[in-house]
This record gives C-alpha cells, structure tokens and sequence, in this order.
C-alpha cells in the first residue's frame, strides 16, 4: 500500500484498503482558524453540547491578527468563549502564535502517521510529518467536532521522486511551482502525492512543508515528504512524545502507483520559477518576466514565511535599500520564527533596507489587510495564490515566487534573478 | 428521506470557464461574514458581479473543469446555494467545493459534456440519480455522473447539518 492507504486503512480499522474505496476514519487532529467561529456555529446547530475529544481539537487565531475591525474581534472574542467553555486547551492567541500551520507543527502536535483535517485548504502542509493532513470545510468540522471521524474516498498516489540538485537559488518552492506548471492546477486533484528522491531528502524540514502546502495548488488531496532521520530529530526538539522509526510510516515497496513521474532536478531546473497572473499553474522560468516593475513585495505566509526564507532574503537585501518603487513587506510565519529572526540580525537588516514587518499571521496573502493591492498594481509574493482580487483589487497583479527572487526583486524594483544583485552595484 | 430532491428543475443562469477559483466565487475578503444567508452579497464580486442577479430560484451555474478550485472557503458554495442556484454542473469539482457543497445541500453535478451542449437560458430537467440532464427541446439526455449514495443521502435531507441534528436528536 501506498503511504495515503496505510494510513486511512490503520485508521479505519481495516487491513488494507484500496483507490476508490470509502472508508470512516478516525480524526487524530482537528485544526480551525478564524473559521472556527463558523464550525462553531454549525456545530451549536447540530445540538450536541460536548466536542468529542478537546484534546484533540486546536485553533490558531491567524487571518486577522490583530483583529482589523469591529466584526472580527466580535469573531475572535466568540472564539475565546466556545474555547474555554469547551475547555480547548490547544487555543493560541493573537500574540501566542503565528500561522496555524508553522504553530501546529513548531508545537509537535503532528505526528507521522495521523489523520490531520483542518479547515484550510492548505493543511495539507503537514504530510511533510508523514501526517495524511487535507482541508476540509465549516460544516464538516462541525461533524469532526461531533462524531470524531470523517468519510475519506481512498485516493489514488502520484509518487514524484526528484533527483539530481537544486542548483543556486533554486529552492523548494521553484521546485513546487515547476512540477505544478507540469501537471496543471487540476494534475493531482483528489490524489495523494508522495515525493522522495535525494533532493527531497536533502531538503530542510521548512522545504518539505514548502511543497507539502503548495501540492494543493494542483488540487492534491495529500502530499508526503518522506519519513526520515532528518524528520525525527525535528520533531524530537518538538514533542515528549517518543517517536521510534516505523515501516508504517513509509509506503510499502510493492505499494501500486497511478503514476510515477521522474524529475531531473539539475537539468530540468535551470532557473527560478516565477507563477504568472491570475493562476498557480500560469508557471515560466523567471528569465520570461525578468525586468517587469513590482510595486510591492510579500515575503511572509504559510508557504515561505520561515527561518531559512527570511534568513535567505536578509542576506540578499543587506546593506541595499529597497528599490524607490517598491515596497517590501515582511510577516515571519509565527512568533518563535519572529523571535529566531530577531535574535540572528534577519529582521534588523531587512527593517534597515526598508521592509516593513507584519505580525506573524496571513498578512495580505487572503486580502484582508496588511498590504493590499491597489488597482494596476503588480506584486511579487512568495505566498501561495495569485487569483484575481486575491491580494486586493481586481486589476492588480500577483506573481509567485521563492523568497530569494521576492527580496531580489524588492531591490531591484522589478522582477529579479538573485545572482544579479550585488553584481548591479558593482557595474 | 425526499427523492423529490433529488430531481431538480431549473434554467442555465450563467455558463462560465476552466478553473474557478474560490475568489472568483467568494473573495477572501469577506471571509468575516459567518451568516450563511448574507454571503450572497458577494458572490461572483470580483470578476463576474452580474451573476448575482440573474440567478433565479433553481437555476444552474454550467462550468469547465476544476470548478471550486483554491481555499476551503465554505462561503463560496453557500454564497451560490442562498443567492438560489438549485446546483452546480461542471466537467470536474476540487474536491473540497464538492464536499462543502454536498454538505450545504447544494448539488454538484458531474458532467464532461453538460458544458459544451448547454447555453445560458437552457431549461433543465436533471435525475441526480438516473445521472441525466435533460434540456427542454432536446431529445437526447446530457449524461452526468450519477450520485454516489453517501452524497445523495445527505443531498435529500438537505445537507450535513440536518443529518447530524436528526442522528444525534434520535440517539
């Protein structure tokens, strides 16, 4: 079996399980945002006056932080109320947190091998713990929250395995976007995905979960990074939990794949990835946008914001200023991130070049606030959607990029390769 | 259980394209706004704002593939199920609009030539059993996937939230 039928065959008591089979499975983790509000209310409908399992439910305050309006803090306050009357106690503040996906992973709440549902789609993040994670919405979580389980279609599994290396300043997230371009934003719809390879798993943990989100953008239900050494002793700094290496944690050799997709890093990733307007998939090597001018640049969201996309980005922009034309806004992914930057020098360099940095949170990535475009505005943003409006008005343009060509470009002013600056000094 | 509902009637309101993301339907924006019933408010906003107007009790919304595609945002089908649309019919669902949508109670209906065969305007008779879509004035029914029955059971009752209410009131 495949790592996805493993684990929903384990957690819906059965031996085996195959593709296209419906199974109940037993929820191990149950994540909410804001959204919880919403759950909140359906699950008042439903009647039942206790959750299933309070332990096993958590909620991150992430998209409107601090609270932007009136209607929001109303939200967040009916939030801390259903928190504490349920005795929730995996509840994090404005301020005690960051972005629900780095929270619920920097506090070792996932584990490889659980079932993860949260209502964001990009909880798929969290098969970089070998954790089958997916997003589901309000109204089914109130049914989580209910009954403790969930119906799963069993999915088919794309196995990506990535060989040869990632060449400098290419980075996880040029490596997603590429492999989205290629399979379109519908090639892993309804499929688990399993990526392995030396690349892979020479990746940091902060690039697994790089991919691991963004597989969503081409529809995935789930997508693994896999189980290792690696991934263990991050998890030990994480979790008292005690965790021994487990077969149930990699797919089985014999394990049968709908397709198998061979990707040659070396040659076949030559240059960062840029994803053009107004879809993630509208993917191009960044030498075809090259030189377009940026008003504003994001780095920050549940995709880029960590330690090593901030450390990379204040290595680029130190000692330059950011480019007259443009804005560079900075959000770490969570507080513990903020902190580590803070204490590295990351955040004062990128604040000297003239970032502006936003509490850990969502940011403008949902286009709420924080950095919302104007219209005719183009942004270069390591965040994960560039539909139209996502980022603010219609007619603003959102490009996706790695956080190295986010910083670039924010000096350059325009959409940037990372080797030419510093170069441009000196010419 | 009504298999009444699970025949619907209704007119093609709006024939729209491949990937329609869940900002197109509901822009992240109004996220806030947590009462189901004022969502319509700003449906289709961003790119198509006249949509909201010509949907009329039941009728269609005819899509391309990946229908649904981006957040997990429920607001994006209960936005089209309280603005009155009777279902959605599209080459391909994501999969989280499809379970959102079932869960509402809005149908989503699968159909890989629904899209070419259908105009805005068309009047439709659609057996979300059978798996047909029959347009008035055409012989041939349009083939479209039949429920799976998990779905059509919540579909009938009206949508998760009544099957739960009505499971747990009974215990």
């Amino acid at each position: 079996m495949t790592l996805a039928e493993k684990i929903l065959a384990r957690a819906s008591g059965r031996t085996s399980v195959a593709p296209d089979e419906i199974v109940v499975a037993s929820v191990d983790l149950a994540l909410s945002h804001e959204n919880a509000d919403l759950v909140r209310k359906s699950f008042q409908e439903i009647g039942v006056p206790k959750v299933w399992d309070a332990e096993r439910i958590v909620i991150i305050l992430d998209h409107r932080v601090p609270a932007e309006s009136e209607k929001t803090a109303a939200t967040h306050k009916a939030i801390r109320g259903f928190v504490r009357e349920q005795n929730i106690g995996n509840f994090y503040d404005v301020g005690r947190g960051g972005i629900c996906h780095q929270v619920l992973a920097e506090n070792g709440h996932v584990l490889p091998g659980m079932v993860v549902v949260g209502t964001d789609s990009h909880t798929t993040t969290h098969g970089a713990f070998g954790a089958f994670a997916t997003g589901i919405g309000a109204t089914e979580m109130a049914g989580v929250w209910t009954e403790g389980q969930l119906w799963f279609k069993v999915p088919s599994t794309i196995r990506i395995e990535v060989s040869g290396e990632l060449g400098p300043w290419i980075s996880a997230k040029d490596l997603i976007l590429y492999i989205i371009g290629k399979l379109g934003s519908d090639g892993a719809d309804y499929r688990a995905v399993e990526f392995d390879g030396p690349v892979i798993r020479d990746m940091s943990v902060a690039g697994r979960m790089c991919l691991a989100n963004l597989s969503m953008e081409m529809g995935a239900k789930v997508a693994f990074t896999p189980v290792d050494e690696k991934l263990l002793r991050y998890l030990a700094r994480r979790t008292s939990r005690v965790l021994p290496m487990s077969p149930r944690y990699a797919p089985d050799p014999d394990a049968t794949y709908e397709r198998v997709l061979a990707i040659d890093a070396s040659t076949e990733l030559k240059e960062p990835q840029v994803a053009r307007p107004h879809a993630v998939d509208n993917v191009c090597p960044i030498s075809a946008v090259s030189g377009l001018a940026v008003n504003q640049a994001v780095l920050g969201s549940c995709t880029n914001g960590r330690l090593e996309d901030l450390e990379i980005a204040a290595r680029i922009v130190e000692g330059q200023r950011v480019h007259p034309r443009t804005r560079l806004i900075v959000i770490p992914a969570s507080q513990e991130i903020y902190l580590e930057a803070m204490r590295l020098g990351y955040i004062q360099t990128l604040v000297m070049a003239g970032a502006m940095v936003n509490p850990p949170g969502c940011g403008p990535c949902v286009g709420v606030h924080q950095g919302i475009l104007a219209a005719g505005e183009v942004c270069i943003s390591s965040t994960n959607r560039n539909f139209i409006g996502r980022m603010g008005s219609k007619d603003s343009r959102v490009y996706l990029a790695s956080p190295a060509v986010v910083a670039a470009s924010a000096i350059a002013g325009s959409i940037t390769h990372p080797a030419e600056i510093g170069t441009k000094e000196a010419a | 259980m009504t298999t009444e509902a699970l025949v619907l009637r209704g007119r093609v309101a709006a024939k729209l394209g491949d990937n329609i993301d869940t900002d197109i339907i509901y822009p992240g924006r109004y996220l806030n706004v947590t009462d189901r019933e004022k969502t319509p408010e700003h449906l289709f906003e961003l790119a198509y704002p006249e949509i909201r107007g010509l949907i009329r009790p039941g009728d269609f919304i005819v899509a391309g593939k990946n229908f649904g595609c981006g957040s997990s945002r429920e607001q994006a089908a209960a936005a089209l199920k309280f603005a009155g649309a009777g279902g959605v019919i599209a080459v391909s669902f994501a999969r989280i609009f499809f379970r959102n949508s079932i869960n509402l109670g809005l149908p989503a209906i699968v159909s890989a030539t629904a899209v070419e065969r259908l105009q805005a305007g068309d009047e439709l008779l659609i057996d979300l059993t059978a798996g047909t879509i029959r347009k008035a004035g055409a012989e041939e029914p349009i083939a479209a996937a039949p429920l799976d029955p998990r779905a059509a059971e919540l579909l009938a009752g009206g949508g998760l939230i009544p099957y739960l209410k009505k499971k747990y009131a009974a215990g």
